[in-house]
């Protein structure tokens, strides 16, 4: 069995509100072994951004502990990049600009002017950006934003890759094509990867687990799935594969039969 | 007379279509031409006007007629009081004021464009030690809670008070006139340009911090690369109000503390009984005024990244 990268030991996660305490996370237990692909997944408020953000460092659990290559996790820091779910491109910079305040940051101590030039232009043209690098935020559309905002994250060479809802406030064409892209671009740099969804599709496409949550408050991992589907994955054959199918199945009946939230 | 004509001529075609639907059409005309530059590319033309001209025709005459409105009130107010020069009168005394606008005639008597030009630099100097003061003031506030509260009440105090209120305070401490009519617009111009960068640095987008914690961005690469271009466009804000209210407070300092500036020279003309000055002053002031608020503007518009 390899190593972890990321080890979460009884996370638990409880906010102070105005209304008293309110208990996110509980008895959270996960592992995240190198090159793997996980997906959280649940319904809207079971935490799932809350633990993406722990793993992050952007906050800190309040109880148990997470460590990232044996050492506890106190911060955030660019071993752990993190995509996020609206882009969060700088719009005064250009996207070359963009990525290279990342890449600069990485790598500017031990390499010189060229190599970061050479680092930024291949990890855009990875994402098929390369043609609109010089161009602002708000000259690309919303697909183009979330290509070089996951540009910028794979730039930086992290250990493992986070991403909240990366293509949630896409529209479904262009999430596709999106997931295609990343689904190539970490079979080619064999990144680890956790990613925060709500799409059934997008888990079982992209995950080689698929890490299901109960519902919120004090929410915690209900069940885990492991998804053998050979890779790469093509999208129009997944969707004749009765695999596949068996795999939504899993996911669904976890989430709108067991979990089934009783207010909404 | 002749502008009510234009209007009249001018009005019906402009309500027939509404605004939206105008723009669309002059899209789609466009778009067209550019598929079919082969063919003919005549949008259709009514009454000899192109629609550039129609739209121009359309933005200028409603100022043209402002203008000419209040003119005609003007000369009308004038020929009623008897002692207020009227539009021709002031065009003549003007033509000669501006003939020669930087004759030095001892201290008391300088042209008008000296006037002009030594309360911009009072205002250049008040505004720019306000700057230099409350826009790391503005930072400090918006980035700490705790300076925050600590300088709120301060502020709410001290920022209703008129600038001219402060003017004996700085006679007594400066002992000179000149520098306290500069000391008024620091005074007047630093509670906007506080207020202002404090609320752009505290409405800084908690992502673009996020993106700063997650690439572990030092101190300093945070404040040049995502807090300062974050805030420039709420910190343009506060200088163009800032040297709004300065241009304003200027004209009344000068009234009180004298020496050379077009608030002094108002003041001059006035014990002179050059009306007609005045009234030169009035609107060589607002024209003053027009180009500060214009230039800052169109310097807001350049850093402002939405708008880009």
């Amino acid at each position: 069995m390899r190593k972890p990268i990321v080890k979460i030991e009884n996370v638990g996660q409880t906010f102070n509100t105005k209304s008293g305490k309110f208990t996110a996370l509980r008895d959270i237990s996960l592992d995240i072994r190198p090159r793997e692909v996980v997906s959280l997944i649940g319904h809207s408020g079971c935490g799932k951004s809350t633990l993406l953000n722990l793993i992050a460092g952007l906050s800190l659990p309040t109880s148990g502990v997470l460590l990232c290559d044996s050492r506890e996790i106190a911060g955030p820091g660019p071993e752990r990049a993190v995509v996020f779910q609206n882009h969060s491109l700088l719009p005064w910079m250009t996207c070359f600009q963009n990525v290279m305040l990342a890449v600069e940051r990485v790598f500017g101590r031990q390499e010189g002017m060229p190599k970061l030039n050479a680092r930024v232009a291949a990890a855009l043209d990875m994402v098929h950006m390369d043609h609109a690098m010089h161009k602002y935020p708000h000259e690309i559309s919303g697909g183009m934003k979330q290509r070089v905002g996951i540009a910028r994250a794979f730039a930086m060479e992290p250990k493992i890759l986070l991403m909240d809802e990366p293509f949630g406030a896409l529209d479904a064409l262009t999430r596709a094509a999106l997931q295609d892209e990343l689904n190539g671009v970490m079979a080619k740099t064999g990144a680890t990867v956790v990613m925060v969804t709500h799409d059934v599709d997008e888990a079982v496409l992209l995950s080689d687990r698929i890490v299901m949550m109960t519902n919120g408050p004090a929410a915690t991992i209900g069940e885990i799935v492991e998804v053998k589907l050979d890779r790469p994955r093509d999208r129009l054959e997944l969707a004749q594969d009765p695999r596949f199918a068996g795999y939504r199945a899993v996911v669904f009946e976890f989430l709108y039969r067991k979990q089934l939230k009783k207010a909404a | 007379m002749s502008a009510v004509a234009i209007l009249k001529l001018a009005e019906p075609p402009a309500r027939a279509e509404p605004e939206p639907v105008k723009t669309a059409a002059v899209a789609t005309e466009r778009s067209v031409t550019v598929e079919r530059s082969e063919q003919a590319v005549t949008p259709p033309v009514r009454e000899g006007l192109g629609e550039g001209g129609r739209e121009m025709l359309r933005r200028i005459i409603p100022p043209v007629f402002g203008i000419v409105l209040m003119i005609g009130i003007w000369a009308l107010v004038a020929i009623k009081s008897g002692n207020i020069p009227g539009p021709g009168k002031t065009w003549a005394a003007a033509r000669v004021l501006f003939a020669d606008p930087f004759y030095q005639n001892g201290p008391n008597d300088q042209g008008i464009g000296w006037n002009v030009l030594s309360s911009l630099q009072r205002v250049g100097i008040g505004f720019g030690f306000a700057a230099l003061v409350g826009i790391p003031m503005g930072f400090l506030l918006g980035r700490f809670a705790f300076m925050n509260r600590m300088f709120d009440p301060i502020i709410s105090l001290l920022r209703p008070v008129s600038p001219l209120a402060w003017l004996p305070i700085g006679l007594l401490v400066f002992q000179k006139a000149d520098p306290a009519a500069t000391w008024t617009i620091f005074i007047c111009s630093i509670w906007p340009m506080i207020l202002n960068t404090a609320q752009g640095v505290q409405r800084v987008p908690q992502d673009y911090l996020n993106v700063a914690r997650v690439l572990g961005l030092s101190e300093v690469k945070v404040i040049t690369k995502i807090l300062f271009p974050a805030v420039l466009p709420y910190m343009l804000t506060g200088i163009r109000l800032s040297i709004g209210t300065a241009w304003l407070v200027i004209v009344a300092a000068e009234m009180l503390t004298g020496g050379v500036g077009i608030g002094f020279w108002v003041w001059d003309e006035w014990n002179n009984l050059k009306v007609e000055h005045i009234v030169i002053a009035i609107f060589v002031i607002g024209i003053v005024g027009l180009a500060l608020e214009y230039m800052l503007l169109t310097l807001a518009k350049r850093f402002s990244y939405e708008a880009r």
